[in-house]
């Protein structure tokens, strides 16, 4: 195996994670501010995605989809957020689960009634459909590396949204405590609704940025979805910085895993077994990582203790 | 109307089912009750973790879909006379459902014991995605596995058998499967009002309480997820018998939400709450699926409404309070 | 003097910059009430969580019977023989008064079998049942816990700790939020129960704990610093000091 295999492979693992970590930063942050488990957050990157494809297919233009993507996620979820969210606040865990389970059936079949089973197709645009060489001699795709960029933009944009402005001290100030900043006199149930829209934003962005390299269909957003889950689990519930390591650290083990597990087994049967085992292993590698990080630090890797 | 006389009626009503439908001449209808009455086993055996124990467990696919695969590797390895290995000792396939029931069971509470090992380490809403995880582990496990049809499933050409019985008959297949649950029922009653189920509530309620009599929580927790396991995986057996079919969707999210979707929608904690729920669910999606080709978005507005405005499920609406919310 | 059943050897407990116990060092012998006062914030709490089993001190050493706890869990503890009751209850709220007291039976006797019924008669229904007339909540049995006054529900603490047979209680504020009847009555009840098993006794209600205590220790700032009789206590200077100010 050669290592400019392994640098590209790393580099897919990154652009995996960045993605995922668009959807665990709302997930988490949402739980972090309003204590609320939010299982149709999936349905906002599906629905991001279909948007886009549309708008692109509509006008040509691949900014404008993202742009649509990221608003009428956010939108729907200011409207999710007022009709239906809001009431579960103070619900345990189990309601919520089950509330949002049946968002998921209405977001689901509701996309499937408009547009079909069939799935859509996001182009890359062209100005960024080639590859590009890297320091090293990587060949590597312009589109993807623009993912992993606009990841860690986010990441950054985040950080100093949550650490420098006034709605950052509000969000920070409603995770610890409630009762005090409604006490203060801040309007408790609209910083709600922005968080919310917020982490529906983002879902809707990441789902549109995979859409082009994925088809756009029904259902896409469920999967992400647990992995965003365990990605909280490995970085501790409500850390955004929690939520961007954990979701490096899940890209990497799966891209990595499925390249070098079959490669592992290979030293020790033939190689069609190897194959085969090798990649039933690697597609739990990164569940195997959970586990493991629950018995190391069963609250995570940033998590608050207890 | 009082809970024990609405779960007599829904005794009553499912052993008389199937003669209704001989007589009405449609035995399909007892292919419907059939999956009814599994999915309502399913359930059962969740709400012995659910119910009991508070323990939100969105990962039971897994246990459904271990029952399912025990059912299907034994059954496939019988029909193709391959043994499952030779060695260091001979292990072949079979068609008995007994001895399947067993080996589900025996699979299903191995990977409980596991998984509540670790994820019972943590609570709350840690352990709602830790479950949905290793649900999903095990779903991605069974699609890039080849031996036993990876993402296509096992077939099996014929339903397996039980001692003196035609199982290929709908009728007495439904009377073996609506036997178990009810044995399942009276299992989760004994477990309810033995001394275990009595601690095991107390821990829902009050885990500190648990503590300073003795008691660890965690142990109590984890005997629970491995009995509602067993149980959750004796239904997938079941399950795949009736469809003579297993595939990677048994393992899947959708199941684990619909399982728990049976235990909410009848009632959480109460005894019959599932199969309200199994019932009440099979007859929408029959009734509404035929409506409409976009069942599940009324579906999903039932639940909601459920969850929203009618706490404590159906039968909380029909018999009043109990159970607990 | 015989020798002390609960014995609290140089605790230590800090949290980031606050110590929230230095060397606490104390002793329950059997047969008294030893009550711990202190002012807010003065660590009995954290000392409480420790000696129970919910916290794990930094240093120091926790004795039951001339056995090792320190290192035990809190379920460990209590099947050691340490029966404590919670600050604010913590009961089984939708299950009755005589389930709660079950557990509690169940739990001392280690047996929670799947088969037969909780509430099937027996030794340890006897037990039970006699821990609640015990505290006079025998005819409350049926109850649910959710229906029972604040007083009751206090009672119902001590009752469960009775069915342990505990070698020494610990009670976190027993009388906290209770009316002076209600608190003379639970008064008279511990008055009670020292014969059973010593008492170790978190209390702010101040005649609660003259009127029951044959020794008091003073926490303040997690250090103890006084440890005596009740007038032994009201006569010292460090004690007046911690209390009234540097006017004493």
């Amino acid at each position: 195996m050669s290592l400019l295999l392994l640098a590209e492979q790393a580099l897919n693992g990154l652009q995996f994670g960045v993605m995922l970590f668009l959807m665990a930063a709302g997930l988490t942050l949402v739980f972090g501010v309003m204590g609320l488990i939010n299982l149709a957050h999936g349905s906002l990157y599906m629905l991001g995605a279909f948007v886009a494809a549309v708008v692109a297919g509509a006008t040509g233009s691949f900014l404008l989809a993202l742009v649509a993507a990221l608003a009428a996620a956010a939108g729907a979820g200011a409207l999710v957020e007022m009709l239906v969210i809001r009431r579960l606040y103070d619900r345990d865990h189990l309601d919520q689960v089950l509330a949002t389970f049946a968002l998921i059936l209405i977001f689901s079949e509701g996309t499937r009634w408009a547009f079909g089973s069939f799935p859509l197709y996001l182009d890359i645009p062209p100005w960024l459909s080639g590859p590009v060489m890297l320091p090293g001699g990587i060949l590597y795709p312009a589109y993807r590396l623009s993912l992993i960029g606009v990841g860690l933009a986010v990441a950054l944009a985040l950080y100093l949204l949550i650490s420098r402005t006034r709605l950052g001290v509000r969000i920070r100030a409603g995770a610890a405590d409630r009762e005090m900043i409604a006490a203060l006199g801040v309007d408790i149930s609209r910083l709600y609704t922005v968080v919310f829209a917020l982490g529906a934003g983002l879902a809707g962005l990441a789902g549109a940025l995979v859409g082009a390299i994925q088809s756009v269909q029904v259902g896409m957003g469920e999967p992400v979805l647990i992995l965003a889950f365990v990605v909280i689990v490995i970085g501790g519930i409500g850390s955004i910085k929690g939520a961007l390591i954990g979701a490096i650290l899940v890209g990497l083990t799966d891209t990595l895993g499925r390249l070098l597990l079959p490669l592992a087994f290979q030293t020790v049967m033939d190689s069609s077994a190897a194959a085969s085992a090798g990649a039933a292993v690697a597609s739990m590698s990164i569940y195997i990582l959970m586990a493991a990080v629950l018995i190391w630090r069963p609250s995570g890797l940033f998590g608050a203790r207890g | 109307m009082n809970e024990r006389w609405l779960n007599a009626a829904v005794v009553a009503g499912l052993v008389a089912f199937p003669l209704w439908a001989l007589w009405m001449d449609e035995p399909f209808l007892i292919t419907l009750a059939t999956r009814a009455v599994i999915l309502a086993l399913a359930g059962v055996g969740l709400n012995i973790a659910l119910g009991l124990g508070g323990l939100v467990s969105l990962g039971h696919a897994a246990f459904f879909g271990i029952g399912g695969y025990a059912m299907g590797i034994l059954a496939s390895h019988a029909q193709a006379y391959a043994p499952i290995m030779e060695w260091p000792f001979l292990i072949e396939g079979t068609k008995s459902m007994p001895v399947i029931w067993i080996v589900a069971m025996l699979a299903a509470a191995l990977a409980a014991l596991a998984i509540g090992a670790l994820s019972l380490r943590t609570s709350g809403v840690y352990f709602i995605m830790i479950t949905l995880a290793f649900g999903q582990m095990l779903y991605y496990f069974a699609i890039s596995w080849p031996a036993y049809g990876g993402e296509d499933g096992l077939s099996i050409y014929v339903r397996n058998g039980f001692p003196g019985l035609n199982t290929l008959a709908p009728a007495p297949f439904y009377g073996l499967c609506l036997t178990v649950l009810l044995i399942a029922l009276a299992a989760h009653w004994q477990i309810a009002r033995s001394p275990f189920g009595l601690a095991l509530n107390a821990a829902r309620q009050s885990p500190a309480r648990v503590e300073t009599v003795g008691i660890a929580p965690f142990r109590l927790r984890l005997v629970a997820f491995t009995v509602s396991g067993a149980i959750t995986g004796l239904a997938g057996a079941l399950f795949a018998d009736l469809n003579r079919f297993v595939s990677p969707v048994m393992f899947s999210w959708q199941t684990s939400g619909e399982i728990m979707v049976f235990v909410i929608l009848g009632g959480v904690a109460r005894l019959f709450g599932p199969v309200v729920g199994a019932v009440v669910f099979i007859t929408l999606e029959h009734w509404l699926g035929g409506l409409s080709d976009y069942w599940h978005i009324y579906l999903g507005a039932l639940l909601l409404g459920v969850v929203l405005f009618a706490r404590g499920g159906l039968i909380g609406l029909v018999a009043g309070r109990g159970g607990h919310e | 003097m015989s020798d002390p059943v609960l014995n609290v050897v140089g605790i230590s407990k800090r949290f980031g910059a606050l110590e929230a116990s230095r060397d606490v060092t104390l002793d329950l012998r059997a047969g008294e009430i030893h009550a711990l006062i202190g002012p807010n914030g003065a660590g009995k709490s954290t000392l409480i969580q420790q000696i129970a089993g919910w916290l794990t001190p930094d240093a120091g050493q926790i004795m039951l019977n001339g056995d090792d706890i320190t290192g035990l869990s809190a379920a460990q503890r209590a099947r050691a023989g340490l029966g404590r009751t919670f600050q604010v209850s913590a009961l089984a709220m939708q299950d009755t008064v005589l389930q709660n007291a079950l557990l509690g039976a169940l739990g001392a006797a280690g047996r929670l079998s799947l088969w037969g019924s909780a509430m099937a008669r027996g030794e340890i229904r006897t037990r039970a049942e006699a821990a609640l007339d015990r505290v006079g909540l025998g005819g409350a049995a049926d109850m649910r816990v959710a229906d029972l006054s604040h007083g009751q529900r206090r009672q119902l603490e001590v009752a469960i700790a009775l069915t342990l047979r505990p070698r020494a209680f610990v009670m976190d504020e027993p009388m906290a939020g209770l009316g002076g009847q209600g608190s003379r009555e639970l008064t008279a009840l511990l008055d009670g129960l020292r014969g059973e098993a010593p008492i170790l006794l978190v209390e702010h209600d101040m005649d609660a704990v003259f009127a029951l205590a044959d020794r008091i220790s003073v926490l303040v700032y997690g250090r103890i610093i006084a440890t005596g009789t009740v007038d032994e206590v009201r006569a010292n200077d460090e004690v007046r000091r911690a209390y009234l100010g540097d006017a004493a």
